[in-house]
């Protein structure tokens, strides 16, 4: 019998691995480039001093908290076709509760890194004339921007170890190829789960970990000249 | 002459390339007061922290009592039981309760009887006039009563030395006194002490040498009165003219 | 959406609630233990076990849940180590949480002020002392609120758990769509039922930052 190695590399096999890989990388970089912008949109409008618009935003932020990734996932994905009548593919789905998710997350980063911008820097912005956009722009977000990256990147690790849970609404990720390719191999390679599962665990490793490290590095940075 | 409880020779500390303590010599009498006077930046603070081994130096000789020090995290543990140390932000442990702050050592470092610790404790406390506060924790202390309080936590371990950095620095006038009065009642119990201090009346009262250190060199060593009246350099008369006093 | 459906479907999902809670109480457990060890090797700088302590934290941290239970429930039997899908789920969010746990854990130790050390040192105590009595037990009071954050993300994560067919909430939502496709009723009390656990906590972590935030010893 042959070791369960030799099917990751039969036939198309890696290259489907990879290809699998890339729709969750492509779903990735969508959300996030979508969420990161909302998140600033929002996180800026949480530091308005408006009880309304501050309700609203934190509750939008504490649904996409405390629900389940997974669970948005499923709402979106049987709800939206159902009761609203939009037809998405399982891969829009997830680029929509991703991105809403990222923007949550993303809109407590940004008011966190805002807020720390100490208020006499802002009474010196409103001493010179600066009206509120302009304040936003030229004094607070350059000062924040510094104790944002940090979390975003990690935010960043997060979705792409997220995007794990897409195969449960059967986008063909890497992980649901993963299946395909351990089923159809069962009889001759028993064993393949073991060598199929760890080349993603790998492949997810490998995509995370320079990111936290980077990540790590910055904070560490950061706590250097605090 | 007697033994001196501290010499320190040819001392040399740096950081890296900075240089902070130049060719340090010192010798403190048993049962003296040295006060370190200098202006900011000097290399007080880290004079004193050499003498209890937290911070280390690249030469030199200490000994203690007559016998040469090896530095080695052992060697300063034991050392520091002998050689209390308070700092200038008042620093109990904020977990503890006063009682607890002050027989950590005691129990834990001497492994004396819990009595006796706690008698020797609420006496130490009652002389600087806090016995009622021994079940309170520190954030229910004002700064100088809990300054007071770290002076009694290293106390309690009976040392033969004290070294205090600065410990008024950060105390609301009102409170400096009631500490000064504690470091006053010390001397006249021949507690052999070092103090980096900017209260210059204090220094001038208290002082039975003052070391005057400027960019980590010692420039004089000078009996109290002496320093104070009529110092050896030019240096310490502009520091002394500059301070207000 | 119909009510009678909800109600009729309410002794699975409480069912389904326990073994939630249950899984995530082991699960939370078992992460504190193993964080708590795991900062102990890291603070203590023990050799060699440090060392694979820093791996797995970043294998742990660096990869998503569901492909480590896969790995431990399809992956292992290969190699000789079977479990139920039970003690898999709880194994994975053991070894997900651990490494979560000793970086909340860390992080309160490292919070401690250098000037707490520096004055325990000059009472003369050992570094075991030290830690004993004046890091530990204010390292783990400042790493209070990033615990009970962690003990929210582990919650939240045992929705995973339906990969393994565990009938924990979600899986038993799936479970209830799949059979009667009472679609929008079981996502509602999916939804309910997760609020009902994470509301409380949640509300709970923010007391507790803001409690850290105003500096809950004073000093």
């Amino acid at each position: 019998m042959h070791s369960g190695i030799s099917i990751l590399f039969a036939g198309q096999n890696f290259s489907r691995l990879l290809g699998g890989l890339w729709i969750s990388a492509k779903i990735s970089i969508v959300s996030l480039v979508i969420g990161i912008a909302l998140g600033i949109l929002l996180g800026a409008l949480r530091t308005v001093k408006n009880p309304i618009l501050r309700v609203i935003l934190r509750l939008y932020l504490e649904f996409f908290r405390i629900v389940p990734t997974v669970v948005l996932l499923f709402l979106f994905y049987y709800i939206l076709p159902k009761n609203f009548n939009v037809n998405l593919n399982a891969q829009a789905v997830a680029m929509l509760v991703f991105a809403l998710w990222v923007g949550a997350e993303m809109s407590d980063i940004v008011r966190g890194a805002l807020i720390s911008v100490p208020q006499h820097q802002c009474e010196a912005g409103i001493a010179i004339g600066l009206n509120g956009p302009q304040l936003f722009r030229y004094v607070l977000l350059p000062q924040a921007i510094g104790l944002m990256i940090p979390a975003t990147i990690n935010l960043m690790t997060r979705v792409i170890k997220t995007t794990s849970l897409l195969l449960l609404i059967s986008v063909m990720d890497v992980i649901n190829i993963g299946q395909q390719i351990i089923e159809a191999n069962r009889q001759t390679h028993p064993d393949g789960a073991f060598w199929v599962y760890g080349l993603i665990f790998i492949l997810y490793f490998l995509l995370c970990y320079p990111l936290s490290a980077w990540a790590r590095h910055l904070e560490r940075q950061q706590d250097n000249n605090a | 002459m007697a033994t001196p409880l501290l010499q320190v020779e040819h001392l040399e500390k740096s950081y890296g390339d900075v240089h902070i303590l130049h060719d340090i010599n010192l010798t403190v009498a048993t049962g003296s007061v040295t006060v370190l006077l200098g202006p900011s930046g000097s290399g007080k603070s880290t004079l004193i922290r050499c003498l209890n081994g937290l911070e280390d130096f690249q030469s030199g000789q200490l000994t203690f009592s007559g016998e040469p020090v090896t530095p080695s995290p052992k060697v300063w543990q034991k050392l520091r039981q002998k050689i209390g140390m308070v700092f200038q932000s008042y620093d109990l442990f904020p977990n503890l309760t006063v009682l607890d702050n002050i027989l950590l050592g005691p129990l834990k470092v001497q492994h004396r009887a819990k009595a006796e610790a706690k008698e020797q404790a609420i006496k130490l406390l009652k002389e600087v006039g806090l016995a009622d506060y021994q079940d309170s924790y520190p954030r229910q202390l004002s700064g100088g009563q809990k300054q007071r309080i770290a002076i009694v936590r290293a106390l309690a371990l009976n040392p033969d030395f004290m070294l205090f950095d600065e410990v008024t620095a950060s105390l609301d006038p009102e409170m400096v006194r009631g500490v000064l009065e504690v470091l006053r009642n010390l001397a006249q119990q021949k507690m052999t002490m070092l103090v980096v201090t900017h209260e210059m009346n204090f220094a001038r009262e208290i002082a039975d040498q003052v070391v005057f250190l400027e960019e980590g060199h010692i420039l004089e060593v000078t009996p109290g009165k002496q320093f104070f009246e009529n110092p050896q350099t030019e240096r310490a008369q502009i520091f002394l003219n500059s301070m207000d006093f | 959406m119909s009510w009678i459906v909800i109600q009729q479907s309410v002794p699975v999902f409480a069912q389904a609630f326990w073994l939630t809670l249950k899984l995530s109480f082991y699960g939370i457990i078992g992460a504190i233990i193993l964080g708590l060890i795991a900062s102990f090797l890291r603070y203590f700088k023990v050799p060699v076990l440090r060392q694979i302590s820093a791996v797995y934290t970043e294998v742990s941290r660096n990869t998503p849940l569901l492909i480590q239970l896969f790995f431990i429930y399809y992956a292992f039997p290969e190699i000789g180590i079977k479990m139920s899908a039970t003690a898999a789920g709880i194994s994975g969010l053991i070894f997900l949480g651990g490494s979560y746990m000793a970086e909340a854990i860390f992080g309160g130790l490292k919070g401690v002020a250098k000037i707490q050390v520096e004055s325990g040192l000059a009472i003369g105590l050992s570094r075991w002392q030290l830690a004993r009595y004046v890091v530990f037990p204010q390292g783990l009071t400042l790493s209070v609120p990033a615990i009970a954050a962690n003990v929210i993300f582990l919650i939240k994560e045992t929705s995973i758990f339906t990969v393994i067919a565990i009938p924990e909430l979600t899986n038993t939502a799936l479970d209830q769509i799949g059979l009667y496709y009472h679609t929008d009723e079981s996502l509602f009390v999916l939804v309910i039922a997760y609020a009902i656990i994470l509301i409380p906590l949640s509300l709970i972590l923010t007391w507790l930052e803001r409690r850290a935030r105003r500096g809950a010893f004073g000093n």
